[in-house]
């Protein structure tokens, strides 16, 4: 989980991930395009982000094809977000059964 | 042919390949971390369906393309409402290698309709499966994700 939040951690890989969301399968050249970024730079940020779990990758003949891989996010999702999420909502229903509460009183 | 659009996602996971391979095509398994079973008797040209074993609906319907356990099983992917109509058809190919003690999943679901509601929904759907698949096959335990639709 720790490449995960590293990988994260970079405004750009960000950038690179939501690229992938928006339209699936790209090649690095396609990755490059609107990025402001050295195609170095675009590549090693993908190493990065494969390394992580979070960009899968496919070939079609001499194409490397790019994927978002939002598996290792939903991992996070499960560990971090879900219990604290769940915390809230109980909340938000207390506070509007009270409120529903006052209402007919 | 119109233009269609894939995902591909990946998964570690710290099991065999049999074990990862019969938790996708043996109902006991499937419905545990799935909610939903996978029924099939998953020969080359058969029919296969997912199911809920609560209420038994068939949610999703196809054929199975290819099937080489553990390696590698390919299934056609479409909703029952869309089963007369061959462009609704997807595609489904998991793949297994191990790689020191872990396998590497793969799910390439492909051939699917840019936009479409199919598309919108696996997007959300294999995350969430996989995630769970791990959980219950490293710890044998489903997420609580799926822990209400299994009670």
């Amino acid at each position: 989980m720790d490449a995960v939040f590293k990988a994260l951690a970079d405004p750009g890989r960000r950038k690179l991930l939501d690229r992938l969301f928006e339209s699936s399968g790209l090649t690095l050249g396609q990755l490059c395009e609107r990025m402001g970024m050295s195609r170095q730079a675009v590549s090693q940020h993908l190493a990065l982000l494969e390394e992580a779990n979070l960009v899968s990758t496919s070939w079609r003949g001499r194409e490397k094809l790019h994927f978002l891989n939002p598996v290792p996010i939903h991992e996070i999702y499960d560990r971090w977000v879900k219990k604290f999420e769940r915390r809230s909502l109980k909340a938000l229903e207390q506070l509007k059964k009270q409120l529903e509460g006052e209402r007919h009183d | 042919m119109t233009e269609t659009t894939e995902h591909v996602y990946v998964m570690y996971i710290a099991a065999t390949p049999k074990r990862i391979f019969d938790a996708i095509v043996k109902p006991e398994f499937a419905r545990q971390y799935w909610a939903h079973e996978n029924i099939s008797d998953w020969k080359p040209g058969s029919p296969w369906e997912h199911r809920d074993p609560e209420t038994g609906k068939v949610r999703i319907i196809g054929k199975v393309v290819e099937c080489d356990p553990p390696k590698r099983l390919v299934i056609t992917w479409a909703s029952p409402a869309e089963a007369a109509d061959a462009s609704a058809y997807s595609r489904v190919t998991f793949e297994l290698d191990t790689i020191d003690e872990m396998v590497k999943l793969t799910v390439t679901h492909d051939q699917l309709v840019p936009g479409s509601s199919m598309e919108k929904g696996i997007t959300q759907g294999w995350p969430r499966v996989l995630s769970s698949l791990k959980t219950f096959l490293e710890t044998g335990k489903p997420l609580p994700t799926w822990a209400k639709a299994t009670r």
